[in-house]
């Protein structure tokens, strides 16, 4: 009887959830959907939802009149670059957090977090007036840096949290076995950091992929990304829904995929270890 | 326990993040200070001097920067409530035993990895446009007046817009914090009678406070800055109906080309800033001890 009473109320719990989860999803769907219209019966009403005649041609025309190729390969240089030297300072810093704290570490870690907090507004004027003088206006290089010191902080917090987690008895246990220095990062430390190392890869590529403000206001057409490139279609003129939508999918689908496989990093990433 | 070698090696792996955060922040924020004590305006070359306090005076004074703090309260205070509170029912909702419950917080985290370029432009488009939008077709389905949402309530649009994309961030933090509760505790609340609210009320919402506060100061600092989402809409208005601090400054700075006055500006943004980190770094500190 309670075993019925239990199922039953699975049942319409999970009916209610999954029609929530429907409606939140519902814009991306609608987006993916409309992609494959073409603009006529995009803005149909009543609208089509699955049985219109599916078309491929937005995909090919965004491509051939905007070059959207060059926007995408722009977007992973930049994201994919800024991680990757990011990483690259990080590591060693959360490195020596974690394994030889002092007493200041807590310090440097705060305030590190504390350059998270400024304002872009804040820098936007002297950043742009220097790039604008050394050329480094619409550039990869000048936006990987950008993006690199945006997201360093939550770079070194996730690693520090990560790198904490590993056991320092087992430095101890390789020692005594006779390990040396190197011996012991190669085959001890290295792989039990690398899980740690990915996760934060994954998070921040999907940070540097999505920032809008400095991808915004520092790229017009060369190096814009694909944040900028969607911008482009806000002009009433530029009004093709089924082409936005194009656009629009192929510049979210790889990271929606990327976050559904990281999301039990993204807590612990964008809380700074606060929340686990 | 660190010996003096290990110590020196630790110092020289930290500097490489150290210096460059350090100059990151010091450099820019030190000019942006300096122009801001400054009549500086890119178009006028070459007729730079000193005004002391004059651009804090007049940006301050001005009837724009009341209504973009105004605006930048709202959008905040906004996104916030409905956040807060549809992601602390949604968690409350996926904590329950789902058939498929992998599936649907797929679908419920999803909108927080949408580009703010792309979100903005799909809900004003195709949602939220007052012809073809599917909410125009919903409204007549039901034989109610659409509403020209950009229109006649531009703010509450963006605020709509924006938190659609912070609710699975709220939702997903929540969510962790509420799995970490002892169902022990939840048990025995059940058995000694109480009913669902009280257990809401007096066992539930304590334990989340925490995760709240988190959710709360984290979306602050990060609400504060929108930007995209205004410029791919409204670009500020109608008239200055959607104009936020950030992008005042943004137009102040790179359309008006007043770097005095936008620098003023960003000192101000980065002080209204700096109130709520600090409130921050308190609670992230605290859990650093533990």
């Amino acid at each position: 009887m309670a075993r019925a009473i239990s199922t039953r109320r699975k049942i319409a719990i999970s009916a209610i959830a999954w029609l929530v989860a429907f409606l939140i999803f519902f814009p991306i769907l609608w987006t993916f959907l409309t992609s494959f219209k073409t603009e006529g019966t995009a803005i149909q009403i009543p609208p089509k939802f699955v049985f219109f005649e599916w078309t491929l041609e937005n995909y090919v025309t965004v491509q051939e009149r905007s070059n959207y190729f060059r926007h995408f390969s722009n977007s992973v240089i930049t994201a994919v670059g800024s991680t990757i030297i990011g990483l690259l300072i990080a590591i060693p810093a959360a490195w020596a957090m974690a394994f030889s704290p002092t007493k200041r570490t807590k310090d440097v870690l705060m305030w590190m977090l504390s350059t998270k907090m400024l304002p872009a507004v804040g820098v936007l004027v002297p950043i742009y007036l220097i790039f604008r003088d050394l050329r480094l206006l619409d550039t990869h290089i000048g936006l990987i840096a950008v993006l690199t010191m945006i997201n360093l902080p939550i770079i070194v917090w996730m690693l520090y949290t990560y790198f904490k987690e590993i056991p320092v008895d087992i430095l101890e246990a390789a020692r005594m076995d006779g390990a040396g220095l190197r011996q012991e990062i190669v085959h001890v430390l290295t792989p039990m950091a690398i899980p740690g190392i990915a996760s934060t890869l994954l998070l921040n590529i999907i940070l540097a992929w999505n920032e809008a403000f400095w991808t915004l206001n520092l790229t017009t057409t060369r190096a814009a990304p694909l944040t900028a490139f969607i911008a482009s279609y806000s002009s009433p003129e530029g009004l093709f829904w089924a082409k936005l939508s194009a656009a629009s999918t192929l510049a979210i689908a790889p990271i929606l995929i990327m976050g559904w496989f990281s999301q039990k990093q993204l807590v612990r990433g964008l809380t700074f270890g606060a929340v686990k | 326990m660190a010996t003096a070698q290990t110590q020196t090696a630790a110092r020289l792996m930290m500097a490489p993040a150290v210096v460059l955060l350090l100059g990151w922040m010091l450099i820019p924020l030190s000019l942006t200070l300096w122009f801001s004590f400054q009549r500086y305006n890119l178009l006028m070359p070459g007729q730079e001097f000193f005004t002391g306090f004059d651009n804090y005076r007049y940006f301050l004074s001005h009837p724009n920067f009341w209504s973009a703090l105004a605006n930048t309260l709202i959008l905040v205070g906004g996104v916030l409530t409905i956040t807060i509170i549809g992601g602390t029912l949604l968690a409350l909702l996926l904590d329950q035993p789902i058939f498929g419950q992998g599936i649907v917080r797929l679908l419920v985290i999803a909108p927080f990895f949408v580009m703010p370029t792309v979100s903005a432009l799909v809900w004003k488009n195709m949602l939220m446009h007052p012809v073809n939008g599917l909410f125009s077709w919903i409204a007549r389905v039901f034989v109610v007046q659409p509403i020209d949402w950009f229109a006649q309530a531009p703010m509450f649009s963006i605020i709509v817009i924006v938190a659609w994309q912070w609710l699975p961030f709220a939702t997903l933090i929540i969510l962790t914090a509420l799995q970490s509760l002892d169902e022990e505790q939840k048990e025995a609340a059940g058995m000694d009678g109480a009913g669902p609210f009280p257990l809401f009320f007096y066992i539930i919402l304590p334990h989340l406070a925490r995760a709240i506060t988190v959710v709360i100061l984290i979306q602050t600092i990060f609400l504060l800055s929108i930007f995209a989402e205004i410029l791919v809409t409204t670009n500020g208005g109608p008239g200055v109906a959607t104009t936020n601090l950030t992008f005042l400054i943004y137009m102040q700075s790179l359309l008006q080309f007043d770097v005095g006055l936008a620098s003023a500006g960003g000192i101000v943004a980065v002080i209204l800033a700096n109130i709520v980190a600090i409130f921050l770094l308190r609670i992230v500190g605290k859990n650093l001890e533990a």
